[in-house]
């Protein structure tokens, strides 16, 4: 259920994760206590391919990270296998990636 | 005690009279001796080095020749039951098949490296591989690791402790020419890399053995395998 290539992907996305969501956290961090506003952080995002890179990359790993954990527990708690515990994790990982993309074309394009 | 098979049964009651020194083999015996010949049960060396008679002794699995009623008994009481993860043939007989097919499919057989011909292959007792090898071989294939592992009772292809342990084992062992082999192995959907690290198979192994270890051995040269593109 768990192959090497899985296991990989998962741990390789999490090495990527580790930076990116602490650089996730001082970003909000500092824009909350610089009290910007939405307009001025848009001014910043909007327009740079820095951004578009950072949380691109951010949705990537999120969305197979999350697909190929969520694989896991719900073959081992609620028994699904085969072509529908397959189309299950590629339906979690393309409902992230649109979601997640979406929102970060949202604030990087100008 | 458990009565019944896979389809049906319930837990009954026996009163056993208590002696000095007893394990719950010899519950278990003194009841099929004295009050219910049919009750169905496995042992053979009765020392702990056979690996049969392993059963759920309130709700845990243990070696039953080797585990002291003393140390197992609450309230008075002690509940029996077959080994949890394997279908039960009848009472507290278990269908071992799964167990050791998985040892199979773990490539946990040796791959001779010489023929009959060939000189005796010298072993350095210090050596590193062999140190790591040595770790796993008191294994007496009693199921106790797989019986207390959660991954095995939520995914049923995973190969389970003792056979990653022996593919670990095998892969250590420099008279084992199998090494790719065990590698593919245990790389597959039911392999290694489903352990959560959980440690119940270390925790309740009854020769202090650590196949949480192990399958982090088989993650690491794995791993390696990945990034060389092997597989």
């Amino acid at each position: 259920m768990l192959t090497v290539r899985l296991y990989m992907l998962q741990r390789i996305t999490a090495l990527l994760m580790a930076p990116l969501v602490l650089g996730h956290l001082a970003v909000m961090i500092y824009a909350v206590q610089g009290g910007l506003s939405a307009a001025e952080i848009l001014g910043r995002t909007q327009g740079s391919v820095a951004w578009l890179l950072f949380y691109g990359a951010f949705v990537i790993a999120v969305s197979i990270h999350a697909a190929i954990g969520l694989r896991v527990v719900v073959h081992e708690v609620l028994g699904l296998k085969g072509m529908l515990l397959d189309l299950f994790t590629w339906a979690i990982a393309a409902g992230l990636f649109l979601l997640g993309g979406r929102a970060v074309l949202a604030v990087t394009l100008s | 005690m458990w009565r019944g098979d896979n389809a049906s049964g319930r837990f009954e009651d026996f009163r056993v009279p208590a002696q000095e020194n007893q394990t719950i083999l010899d519950v278990v015996s003194w009841i099929q001796q004295h009050r219910d010949p049919t009750l169905s049960y496995r042992y053979a060396c009765r020392v702990g080095m056979c690996g049969s008679c392993a059963m759920m002794v309130n709700g845990v699995p243990r070696w039953t020749c080797r585990t002291h009623v003393k140390v197992a008994l609450k309230d008075n009481r002690i509940s029996i039951g077959p080994l949890r993860n394997l279908p039960i043939i009848k009472d507290l007989a278990t269908d071992m098949d799964p167990f050791f097919d998985k040892w199979v499919a773990a490539e946990g057989v040796h791959h001779p490296s010489r023929t009959r011909d060939d000189a005796i292959e010298q072993i350095d007792p210090e050596d590193g591989a062999r140190l790591e090898a040595n770790k796993g071989i008191e294994c007496i294939n009693c199921s106790v690791c797989y019986a207390a592992c959660d991954t095995v009772a939520g995914n049923a292809d995973y190969l389970g402790p003792a056979a990653l342990q022996r593919a670990w084992t095998l892969f250590n062992d420099a008279k084992d020419a199998g090494k790719l082999s065990i590698l593919e192995a245990v790389s597959g959907k039911g392999g290694c890399h489903n352990c959560h690290s959980q440690g119940s198979c270390s925790h309740y192994c009854p020769n202090d053995l650590n196949p949480m270890a192990a399958i982090a051995g088989l993650k690491r040269v794995t791993a390696l395998s990945f990034f060389k593109g092997r597989k």
